[in-house]
């Protein structure tokens, strides 16, 4: 295959899946193409400008109010949206192409420089977005001055070429998440006041002025003049504000809303009688793990290594994801996620995730012989709030009944308080991780944290041979080449393990008798523009 | 009275300075960096980070800040909060709600908690007595979250007597339930400290004097038992109100009611003080004039009390 | 105790009138402190003794748990997860597989620090500021009231998390300690208040006039006719600090999970209501039977310090 076959190939396959969906024919004969669906939300942390989200409660939110280049189908594979092609020879400079008659709810079309000035803002130093890091390979990036997109070029109304600054094979696959998405000329003029009531170009459009109400939801309608891959079969979402899932499911059993993505830790054992076939649990792109900092004693070198084995080994991931989720998480046999291309649960050495006492025992007796363990506690710091107990509890007594040692939680009051210690070294022993993949690649769950010196990678893992095999793969020409070298590079972490993989959280919805076809998306959020009513 | 009124309110200048200079400090002692666990597991650049510590001032000492923020306050700007809202816009939208929430609760526990009270003490040692213990025992030892989880779930999902969540504009009828759950703790104290107040003052001498008189029961229970017994019951009240606002976080929580307790955890928990602070300021203003509520009405429930100093 | 209701009368019973105090009058004996006088009172009643065994058997509970249980409360399989109760296992197992009898013994220590040492250091601290502050009012009365006003409106969630974070590992000895700095200012309102009434009651308007000294007033006469509320709400309070420390614990800001408490146990048990009522029932109950036993303890306190309740028996 020739850099040629690449192009083909990923055309091809965005052709493909557009054929794929005419939703049109889906809909229940007696459905209400007027009805509202009510789900389930939380406060976005910042105005809606799409750089600046880079949370769930915000980026439900975007996702519905604009159409990017591409949009990702149930399954995670991108269909073009704006987009007309995404052409590349070589992997680092790329056209990308639009499609005609896009329009915002203003009315100004959707042309090249929507895109280019948008990503623009996005990377500008000085404007602080919380995704401006998406952009870092973009040419002419910089994290700390203000540079223009060198790499971007308005080539006419519909066409745009990018260069990166080093080639990647799947950078189209990153297109559809909401960084990426365009603005019109009036957000720039005062961004503040755009983000309260943005206009978008997506399948949905905000109802009204200040449809957004802070703390309580936003109401969303479809829009009329949107003609791409999601065109909405109901009349509006009204997505409501939840400060905690228990209240929203509350509100599910009541009656009060629709469609609701999050079923709570008290109905994980009573949701599936409940609600029958109006229920999902399947895996999402989510992946759950605790990491060891190499700056303790007994963690680092050989002993670290037997050691980190060992307590993999001693943690019966399949009892726990039964009995104290209820099956809704899957357990772990890599550092992705089952929803991902290239997701794979026969890499060498992925043993090491499978429950075996006697291993654990023996590997920990080895460590022993290099330097005794003694009575030291074994913790695992989380932060309180984020319902991490009721696993932590279960994975220390795991631990300590396999290995005879002491194993506790160690609860931080806030998020702050437990990054403090993280970021600042001060650890006294594991930590909670996880990762909720942007985009779906396997490249998102890896780069961003085991890459040395990456951006979240707080225990400062560093190890040539991966940082090698995820540039080869992200330089390689094909998609298969680039999975082939991700997954072993994943090899590399199951001998290290920098990270303790545990398992993937499953997306677990649960929908009310008046609605239909609520199908989830790869992302974990249900694919509201399909789902009827009435 | 006009006087004591007056000064009552001068004294809201000291504590106004002390509860936010307070606060401020306990803010600002929180551990970590607010502005990088806002952002989770995914970091953005350092260089972001920065800059945002600036626009908040988190990168000035102490007392700077805190100044920064008295400063402002005093030309009617609250701050913002870390999303980037007017703080005076989030309490706006919380206090009215939160207010209508603990009048309710107040109500209920006053109204029921007194009835109760009286009857038991009335009673003592009888069956009406002993069924109020049993109550207040089981709503001291089960805590609101699962008073609450319960009373929804049976009330909410199973009966369909009221809404499961409270809807954004928390009419007065969403708040009943929430209000119940919120006053069962308060209730418990209200049924003790009255029946022990009446109990009491069934042996006063000024009771015996009534009796001897021979006034009704009925009137020589309400007249002056009752009247009598309600000093400490009022006081208890008036202290409620505080706790009853800022201390709602776990049945806002249950009833998805977008309140003052709820605000005022969320903000604590991302260290935004500006938040945290002003709320706070406006509870202690809320406390001082309960509080000088209470004893005027000490005035009223027992005529010895004067404040004519 | 006063007629039925709508029989009228006009003269009072012998029993209801102070007389019959008076009628009992000893000259001879000793002149006897308040204190003597309702130990003497109280021991006559059987409600003392029933509380006061419980207490014990708490107390007892809570220092030697082995000699009431050899399971060990940490041995938790998830096999067992809300599992029934078994032979040896009489109340069945949470859900991390843990034996409930064996937590709710072990949790005892625990809550029993948190509650009692909260209440006594809000009761003791509450009673003297509010007495000072009621008694004397003027300055002291509005300093005091004020501070109190602060730390009221300061809520304990914040408190707690920045103590939390401060100290490196939360007890109940810490949960007490941030209970207790903003609790205290609702006994010293209802303190202050009591006060205010008994102070200017007739023996205290008659011993100011036999020359009796302001402060040997307020202990002798004003305190002890003042505290009957602090006692109800002291009692009460006892049980809402040990429930309060189950709700910092569920906002996740309480004690750490490798404490055993009741609070703890409560706190984890709202995810099992619907499934495993037990899990929540027992630990619930624990806290109910001590509650109960400090508020007996109080109710025959309290009758037994009213001179006017003790005279009629």
């Amino acid at each position: 295959m020739g850099l040629s076959a690449l192009a083909l190939i990923s055309v091809s396959a965005l052709a493909l899946a557009g054929c794929a969906t005419s939703n049109d024919d889906a809909a229940a004969p007696d459905a209400d193409s007027s009805a509202i669906i009510s789900t389930n939300g939380s406060e976005p942390q910042n105005p809606l400008i799409p750089t600046n989200t880079t949370e769930t409660g915000g980026g439900k939110i975007t996702t519905s109010l604009f159409a990017g280049l591409v949009s990702y189908d149930a399954d995670g594979a991108i269909e073009n949206e704006v987009a007309k092609s995404i052409e590349s020879d070589d992997a680092t400079n790329w056209t990308v192409t639009l499609n005609d008659g896009w329009t915002f709810t203003n009315g100004e079309a959707v042309t090249s420089s929507s895109f280019v000035d948008a990503w623009n803002y996005g990377a500008l130093y000085s404007n602080a977005q919380g995704a401006s890091y998406f952009f870092d390979d973009i040419a002419g990036f910089s994290y700390d001055a203000d540079s223009e997109l060198t790499g971007l070029k308005v080539v006419d109304d519909t066409t745009f070429t990018v260069e990166l600054s080093s080639p990647e094979a799947d950078w189209p696959l990153r297109l559809g998440y909401t960084a990426f998405m365009p603005l019109p000329s009036v957000a720039f003029e005062d961004m503040a006041a755009y983000g309260e009531n943005p206009i978008g170009n997506g399948p949905y459009m905000l109802a009204e002025e200040g449809a957004w109400v802070h703390d309580e939801g936003i109401n969303l309608i479809t829009n009329p003049d949107y003609d791409g891959v999601r065109k909405p079969v109901n009349g509006g979402l009204d997505i409501i504000f939840y400060a905690t899932q228990d209240a929203a499911y509350a509100d599910v059993q009541g009656g009060n809303l629709d469609v609701l993505d999050a079923v709570p830790d008290s109905a994980f054992e009573t949701y599936a009688d409940e609600f029958g076939d109006r229920s999902v649990n399947q895996p999402a792109a989510i992946f759950q793990a605790f990491n060891m900092p190499y700056y303790l004693e007994h963690w680092s070198g050989e002993e670290g290594e037997l050691r980190r084995a060992a307590i993999s080994m001693s943690i019966d991931r399949a009892e726990i994801t039964d009995v104290i989720f209820q099956g809704t998480r899957t357990p772990a046999t890599d550092f992705t996620s089952p929803v991902i291309d290239g997701y794979s649960d026969a890499l060498e050495g992925s043993d090491v995730l499978e429950f075996n006492p006697d291993e654990a025992v023996k590997l920990w007796a080895e460590a022993d012989a290099i330097a005794p363990y003694g009575d030291t506690t074994f913790d695992i710091a989380y932060n309180s709030d984020g319902g991490h107990q009721a696993w932590v509890d279960a994975v220390t007594n795991s631990i300590k009944n396999t290995l005879g040692i002491d194993a506790v939680g160690k609860p931080y009051p806030t998020f702050a308080a437990a990054l403090d210690d993280r970021s600042n070294e001060k650890l006294t022993g594991a930590t909670r991780a996880g990762w909720q993949a942007d985009y779906p690649s396997l490249y998102n769950f890896l780069a961003p944290l085991y890459k040395t010196g990456a951006g979240s990678n707080y225990e400062g893992y560093s190890s040539t041979e991966f940082d090698t095999l995820l540039e080869e793969g992200a330089a390689a020409e094909t998609v298969e080449d680039a999975t082939a070298k991700y997954q072993e590079a994943q090899e590399v972490l199951l001998k290290d393990l920098p990270t303790i993989p545990l398992w993937y959280s499953n997306v677990v919805g649960v929908w009310s008798e008046s609605v239909n076809d609520v199908v989830f998306g790869w992302d974990s959020v249900p694919l509201y523009f399909q789902i009827t009513k009435g | 009275m006009l006087w004591y009124t007056g000064r009552r309110l001068l004294q809201m200048i000291p504590v106004f300075f002390g509860a936010t200079f307070l606060i401020y400090f306990m803010v600002f002692s929180l551990p970590g960096d607010p502005i990088a666990a806002l952002f989770g597991d995914r970091q953005p650049s350092p260089a972001v980070i920065e800059q945002l510590r600036a626009q908040y001032n988190l990168d000035k000492p102490f007392i700077v800040q805190y100044l920064i923020y008295i400063g402002n306050f005093f030309q009617g700007d609250l701050g913002t909060t870390y999303s980037g809202r007017a703080v005076s816009d989030v309490m706006a939208a919380a206090f009215p709600i939160t207010f209508r929430l603990a009048m309710l609760a107040l109500a209920f526990e006053a109204f029921f908690g007194i009835i109760v009270g009286l009857v038991a003490g009335l009673r003592k040692g009888k069956l009406f007595d002993a069924s109020a213990l049993v109550v207040s025992l089981l709503l001291i030892s089960v805590p609101t979250f699962v008073v609450g989880f319960v009373l929804r779930l049976v009330f909410g999902v199973q009966l369909g007597w009221f809404r499961t969540t409270v809807s954004g504009a928390a009419p007065w009828g969403e708040l009943v339930l929430p209000a119940i759950v919120l006053a069962s703790v308060s209730f418990a104290y209200i049924v003790r400290l009255t029946r022990a107040s009446v109990a009491d003052n069934l042996n006063a001498d000024f009771v015996r004097t009534a009796t001897a008189k021979g006034l009704s029961r009925r009137r020589v229970v309400t007249v002056h038992v009752l009247r009598n017994s309600l000093v400490p019951v009022v006081t208890f009240l008036g202290v409620d109100l505080g706790s009853l606002m800022v201390g709602a976080i776990v049945t806002e929580g249950i009833f998805n009611i977008n309140g003052v307790g709820g605000t005022v955890f969320k903000a604590i928990k991302l260290g935004e003080s500006s938040t945290v602070v002003s709320f706070i300021a406006v509870m202690v203003v809320i406390f001082v004039v309960a509080n000088l509520l209470v004893d005027l009405l000490y005035a009223a429930l027992d005529p010895r009390i004067r404040y004519a100093k | 105790m006063p007629n039925k209701p709508g029989q009228a009368h006009f003269v009072a019973e012998l029993e209801d009138t102070p007389v019959a105090a008076v009628d009992r009058l000893d000259e001879n004996e000793k002149a006897r402190s308040t204190w003597a006088d309702a130990w003497d009172s109280m021991r006559r009643r059987p409600t003392f003794w029933v509380s006061a065994v419980l207490i014990l058997l708490i107390v007892v509970v809570a220092l030697f748990p082995t000699l009431f249980t050899q399971v060990d409360p940490r041995q938790c399989t998830l096999g067992n997860s809300n599992g029934d109760p078994t032979a040896g296992h009489p109340f069945g197992f949470n859900r991390q597989g843990c034996d409930v009898y064996s937590r709710t013994i072990w949790g005892t220590q625990a809550s029993l620090t948190v509650g009692l040492l909260a209440a006594s250091i809000v009761t003791l601290f509450g009673i003297i500021v509010g007495a000072l502050a009621g008694y004397y009012g003027g300055w002291l009365d509005a300093v005091v009231s004020r501070i109190g006003d602060i730390f009221f409106a300061i809520p304990t969630v914040l408190g707690a998390i920045v103590l939390m974070s401060v100290l490196p590992t939360a007890t109940p000895i810490t949960v007490a300690f941030v209970l207790s700095v903003f609790a205290w200012p609702q006994i010293a309102r209802i303190m202050r208040g009591a006060v205010l009434s008994a102070s200017n009651s007739d023996y205290v308007m008659a011993s100011t006039a036999l020359g009796v000294s302001k402060f040997r007033i307020l202990l002798r006469h004003v305190v002890p006719n003042a505290i009957a509320p602090v006692i109800v709400i002291a009692t009460v309070s006892l049980g809402t600090f040990i429930v309060a420390e189950a709700t910092l614990s569920f906002l996740g800001i309480g004690l750490p999970p490798s404490v055993m408490s009741w609070g703890n146990d409560i706190g984890t048990a709202q995810t099992s209501i619907v499934t495993s009522p037990q899990v929540l029932l027992y630990p619930a109950a624990a806290l109910s039977i001590t509650v109960l036993a400090f508020l007996m303890l109080g109710d025959i306190l309290r009758d037994a310090l009213d001179p006017t309740a003790r005279a009629t028996r």
